[in-house]
C-alpha cells in the first residue's frame, strides 16, 4: 500500500488513538503512517456488535418468556460464552447451563448468585429481579 | 540514575513491546520490522475447533510471545517471564519491578481496558503494554498501539492481569535480560535465521489448518460456508476474518507490509539483491489480503450474496497462498551468509 492510499475514514478509534500502518513512502521504501479508520473494518465490527446485540435481546426475551435464567442474559451482554464465564466463576460449563433452567436459578443459594453478579458487575438483586 | 522511558508507537502489540524494551536497553538498532522478522512472526493458521464470539479463529502471526523470545535468543538475550496464581503477588512483583525501575511487558485482557475504544473491548486475553511507573496508585503505561502513554489504576491493573478465558494472562509479566552489545555479524545471522525459520515454517509445517496450507484450508471454507451456515451466519464469519486481518494491533494485511518492510530493511545488514525484489512480493500479498477485505466487506454489508461472490473471495485467498508460497520458496532457498 502506498502512503497516499492509506484509508482516513470514521471509525471506533475516533477519540482514542489511530492506527500505525507499514506504507510506501514516494521513493517506494517503507515508512509509518497513521489511519483514523478503514470502512471495511468499521462495517466488519458493527456487524459484530449487531450479532451480539441481538444475541442479547433474544437473552431477555428468553427470560421474559421464562424459558432462561437472568444468568443467559447478563452472559450475553458481557460478551463472554460459557468457556469465559466457566473460567470467572469457576463453575462448570454443564453446571452454568443447569443454572440458566428458571427453576434451577430460584433455588440457587446466595452464595453461588454472588459469584455471578461480581463477574458481571452488579448486585444479587439486579441479577435475582431482572425480568427480561 | 532514572532513564527516560520513551513511547514507540507500533502496528502490533507484541512486536511493539520488545522494539521499546530492547531499545530501552540500549539496542538503537531495532525496529518492529525487525522484531517481526528475526522474531519469525509471520505466519497463518486457522484453527477450526477454536470459536472467537462465534465464528471461527484465524491468525496471521505466530504464537503470542513467541515473537520476542525467538528475536531475544537470537540477538543473544534472555527473556524472563512470570506468571502467577496469587493476584497479591503478582501486584508485589509488578510494584518491585517499577521500585526497581525496570519497564516490564505484562499480557492483558482488553474487555477492562479503560483506554481502549469500547467497539474494541472484547474478552481477547493476548494484548501487550508496558508498565514503566507509577504515580500514586496510577501505573504508568506505554500501550504499543496507543498514540501516546496512559495510566491504568491498581485496580484496572489486577482485572486486566487476570482476565479470565483463552489465553488468560495470570499476571504474565516479561523483562529482557543479560543484553550485551551486539555487533553487525550477529545482527546479520539473526536475520538469517529469522528469515529461515518463517520460509520453513509457512511451507513445510505439517497438518492443513497453518503455514500456505492454512491459508487455501480458509478458502476451501469459505466456497461452502453459504450453503452450510445460511448467507447471514456467513456473513459474520468473512466479518469476523476481516476483523482478525485488520483489528487495531492485529492486522493480516498489515504483518505483509510488516514483513515486506523487514526484508526491506534487512537489505542493510545483508547484500542480497533478492531481498528486495522479495519484499515487493510480500507488499502485493499485503495489498491482496487488503482487496480481498474489502470484496468480504461487500457481502457483509449486505450488498452482494450469492454464491459466486464466496467463490470470488476464496480464489483471492488461493491467489494470495500462490503468491506467498513463492515468496517462502525464495526465500528458503536465498544463501545469506
Amino acid at each position: 500500500m502506498k502512503k497516499e492510499e492509506i484509508p482516513q475514514d470514521k471509525s471506533a478509534l475516533e477519540k482514542y488513538t489511530r492506527d500505525l500502518l507499514y506504507v510506501k513512502n514516494s521513493d517506494g521504501k517503507y515508512t509509518t503512517a497513521l489511519s483514523t479508520g478503514w470502512e471495511v473494518k468499521k462495517v466488519a465490527l458493527d456487524n459484530a456488535w449487531e450479532d451480539i446485540n441481538e444475541r442479547v435481546k433474544e437473552a431477555a426475551l428468553a427470560v421474559k418468556n421464562g424459558e432462561k435464567s437472568p444468568i443467559l442474559y447478563f452472559m450475553e451482554l458481557k460478551l463472554m460464552d460459557l468457556q469465559i464465564l466457566s473460567a470467572y466463576t469457576g463453575f462448570w460449563q454443564f453446571t452454568i447451563k443447569r443454572h440458566m433452567k428458571p427453576s434451577v436459578f430460584a433455588g440457587l443459594s446466595d452464595e453461588k448468585l454472588n459469584k455471578y453478579a461480581k463477574v458481571f458487575d452488579i448486585t444479587i438483586n439486579e441479577l435475582k429481579n431482572f425480568k427480561g | 540514575m532514572e532513564k527516560l522511558f520513551k513511547h514507540i508507537q507500533a502496528a502490533h502489540c507484541e512486536n511493539g513491546v520488545a522494539t521499546s524494551l530492547l531499545r530501552y536497553h540500549g539496542m538503537d538498532f531495532i525496529t518492529e520490522p525487525l522484531v517481526f522478522g528475526i522474531g519469525s512472526g509471520i505466519f497463518y493458521i486457522h484453527i477450526p475447533f477454536l470459536m472467537v464470539n462465534g465464528a471461527p479463529a484465524v491468525s496471521y502471526r505466530t504464537m503470542p510471545g513467541f515473537i520476542f523470545s525467538r528475536a531475544a535468543k537470537l540477538l543473544g538475550l534472555s527473556v524472563t517471564r512470570k506468571k502467577f496464581s496469587s493476584e497479591e503477588r503478582a501486584k508485589f512483583f509488578l510494584d518491585q519491578k517499577v521500585k526497581e525501575g525496570v519497564p516490564v511487558g505484562c499480557q492483558v485482557g482488553v474487555y477492562n481496558l479503560p483506554y481502549f475504544p469500547p467497539e474494541y473491548r472484547f474478552h481477547f486475553n493476548a494484548h501487550n503494554l508496558i508498565v514503566f511507573g507509577k504515580e500514586g496508585k496510577d501505573y504508568l503505561v506505554s500501550d504499543p498501539v496507543m498514540e501516546g502513554f496512559n495510566k491504568l489504576s491498581e485496580e484496572d491493573m489486577i482485572k486486566v492481569r487476570f482476565a479470565k478465558g483463552p489465553f488468560a494472562p495470570k499476571g504474565h509479566v516479561y523483562f529482557p535480560e543479560n543484553i550485551k552489545p551486539v555487533n553487525e555479524t550477529i545482527i546479520k545471522k539473526a536475520i538469517a535465521k529469522g528469515i529461515k525459520r518463517a520460509s520453513r515454517d509457512m511451507l513445510y509445517v505439517p497438518g492443513p489448518i497453518a503455514g500456505i496450507s492454512g491459508i487455501n484450508y480458509t478458502a476451501k471454507h469459505i466456497r461452502k460456508w453459504r450453503e452450510k451456515l445460511g448467507p447471514k451466519k456467513a456473513a459474520l464469519y468473512l466479518g469476523q476474518i476481516v476483523r482478525m486481518q485488520e483489528e487495531i494491533g492485529t492486522g493480516g494485511g498489515g504483518f505483509r507490509f510488516i514483513y515486506a518492510a523487514f526484508l526491506e530493511e534487512a537489505t542493510n545488514y545483508i547484500n542480497n539483491d533478492k531481498l528486495l525484489k522479495i519484499s515487493d512480493e510480500f507488499t502485493k500479498a499485503g495489498d491482496l489480503w487488503r482487496t480481498s477485505a474489502v470484496q468480504m466487506g461487500r457481502i457483509y454489508k449486505g450488498r452482494l450474496n450469492e454464491q459466486k461472490y464466496y467463490e470470488e473471495c476464496a480464489d483471492m485467498l488461493n491467489e494470495i497462498a500462490a503468491i506467498e508460497k513463492e515468496a517462502f520458496k525464495e526465500l528458503h532457498k536465498l544463501k545469506l551468509d
